[in-house]
């Protein structure tokens, strides 16, 4: 067998191309393995969605289909893809360690007795055996955990993890429409509204973060990143001390104690760098540290650093921004 | 009526982590342990719930001998009783064993109509226990809770609000439920100093493997599918620069740089 399936999630059928970024570990992993990467997409309809991911580079889409999947519903979804499982005895699943990731690996760990790794940071294949690393400690340390003995090898992966795979008309796979028998009557759960957060980016989704931390000395502080962040297309995020401090909501919060975040750039203004805050951002491609402290242990882990104060930098790099952007 | 809150104990992040460079592990024992920092959150929720519908707490914690500790700080906010899953056997579990472990301990305090958890441990940072706990005994799983509309011990009925991606899901639900909550829905209370002498004084009981009946098969590190093989120290990352010059100079070199890397458009 050897085939590794890629758990593609969407919102009431709405996917962002993130959705299918797994699609790419997942081939690599799968021909290592001499195994097919298959796509498994569960919802109301899903013929777009299948047709995207055999775009991204599935070679199999199992879809399984019918009204009772309208929204994500960990029981329903927990109990179909067990079928499927059973079915089809996969090798290894990926999930995005998301919310939907971890609550539907998770049902699937528990009802069939088999362990996860969670949020790996990494999955390669070292003498034929499966290895994957996880952030531990804050990310202080690297643990490489295997999963030798489970079947199917839950796996879920932090956001941007790894590269996305590219996207190409006319490449060919196989949609295997499949029907479980599952029901409405199977859910002890509805999902009764939805409501959009107030905040238009998604930190965990972001390419570009601007955060800002007790540095700020005042709530009006996250004006100035705000108008920062518009400018450069950035989303906002918070350290721990600025979200207790009542300055921003929690959803903003990036550390151990709110959401790790893996983005292109990452501008941190006016945190000082604590270990629950690095634990949140320290895998991100590039960090700029704005701090008054030069001693500041933000700067160890910063691609670029500026000792100064953040209120006198943040508006001379709006300004150059400005010009260097035409905006 | 009754409600279970499962807390665990975990290293004090808060202070400072002490590590063995020359091995590469963490020394945990010379850390503080603390309660999980969102099981604070758990027990707040289960002491606001008793406030509102009048129902029983129990809180249960798997861990070794000082995991008491955390039970001990539960029974000093008031709960009504504590149960800490002590066995050796036990010691290196995995989510898996751990939240089999969980689950039957929760099925022999019996009755439960909601178990509330922290979203994740600080140690761990699975994430998965809950949903694994509530696949094993069939409750409904509800996780990253960022609110409890509504609950209808009588009916068996749960409204509540999930933080998700984008937003929030409102859920109604059959209880049982495992419900898992974030940071933020409510103000976790600081025991007082009554609660903490009345504490100081009463036993804690404890369960083995066998008081809760567990198939010695799915505990413990043998039993555990998922396996550590190494720690490492993440390579560092390449030295960083400390921009220099004015204020003019250190932003304009800012400025071309990020500019270079394509990212921002």
């Amino acid at each position: 067998m050897g085939d590794v399936w890629v758990y593609i999630e969407h919102r009431e059928g709405s996917t962002s191309p993130l959705s299918f970024e797994l699609l790419g570990i997942g081939k690599k992993l799968a021909q290592e393995r001499g195994g097919k990467v298959c796509a498994l997409v569960i919802g109301e309809s899903v013929d777009q969605i299948a047709k995207e991911a055999i775009e991204y580079g599935a070679e199999k889409v199992y879809a399984l289909t019918g009204g009772v999947f309208k929204n994500f519903r960990s029981d329903v979804y927990t109990k179909a893809a067990c079928q499927l499982i059973e079915k089809y005895g996969p090798d290894i699943i990926l999930f995005r360690s998301t919310t939907q990731g971890t609550d539907l690996s998770s049902g699937i760990a528990g009802k069939l007795n088999v362990g996860i790794c969670a949020d790996a940071i990494s999955v390669y294949h070292e003498n034929n055996v499966l290895k994957m690393v996880r952030a531990a400690f804050g990310g202080r340390f690297n643990v490489t955990v295997v999963n030798e003995r489970a079947t199917p090898k839950l796996i879920t992966v932090r956001p941007k993890a790894f590269e996305m795979p590219e996207k190409k008309d006319g490449q060919k796979g196989e949609i295997i429409s499949e029907s479980v028998g599952v029901s409405d009557s199977d859910s002890m759960m509805k999902v009764v509204d939805f409501v959009k957060s107030a905040v238009t980016v998604n930190l965990v989704e972001a390419d570009i973060i601007v955060s800002g931390g007790r540095g700020l000395g005042k709530p009006e502080g996250f004006n100035l990143l705000r108008e920062f962040a518009d400018l450069i297309g950035a989303a906002l995020g918070a350290s721990r001390a600025a979200v207790d401090s009542g300055w921003i909501p929690y959803e903003h919060q990036v550390g151990q104690t709110g959401k790790t975040v893996k983005p292109k750039l990452y501008i941190a203004c006016g945190i000082s760098g604590a270990i629950q805050h690095l634990a949140g951002m320290r895998t991100s491609d590039c960090i700029v540290a704005i701090n008054k402290d030069p001693d500041a242990p933000i700067f160890k882990i910063a691609t670029f650093g500026i000792v100064g104060d953040l209120y006198q930098v943040i508006p001379k790099l709006i300004e150059k921004f400005k010009a260097k952007l035409g905006k | 009526m009754k409600v279970v809150v499962c807390v665990k104990q975990v290293p004090d992040t808060e202070a400072e982590i002490k590590w063995d460079v020359e091995k590469g592990v963490l020394k945990r024992d010379s850390m503080d342990p603390i309660t999980n920092p969102f099981d604070e959150f758990a027990v707040e929720e289960a002491l606001l719930t008793r406030e509102k519908y009048d129902c029983e707490i129990y809180a249960i914690s798997m861990g070794p001998e000082r995991a008491q500790e955390v039970l001990r700080n539960a029974l000093a906010l008031g709960v009504n009783g504590v149960y800490h899953i002590l066995d050796p056997q036990l010691s290196g579990s995995d989510t898996f064993g751990t939240a089999y472990a969980l689950a039957k301990a929760i099925m022999k305090i019996g009755d439960v109509d909601i178990v509330f958890m922290g979203r994740q441990s600080t140690d761990g940072n699975t994430g998965v226990v809950p949903g694994e706990v509530a696949a094993i005994l069939g409750y409904t799983p509800l996780t990253y809770v960022s609110k409890i509309r509504e609950i209808d011990f009588q009916g068996k009925r749960i409204v509540v609000e999930r933080a998700i991606e984008g937003g929030f899901e409102v859920v109604e639900a059959k209880l049982p439920a495992v419900v898992s909550v974030i940071k933020g829905i409510n103000e976790p209370r600081l025991p007082n100093l009554m609660g903490i002498r009345r504490a100081a004084k009463m036993e804690i009981p404890k369960w083995t493997c066998d008081d809760l009946g567990l198939d010695k098969d799915k505990v413990g590190l043998s039993a555990s599918s998922t396996r550590v093989v190494e720690i490492s120290v993440p390579p560092p990352k390449a030295q960083g620069e400390i921009l220099k010059g004015d204020l003019d100079e250190v932003a304009e070199q800012l400025a071309s740089r990020l500019l270079d890397l394509k990212i921002i458009k």
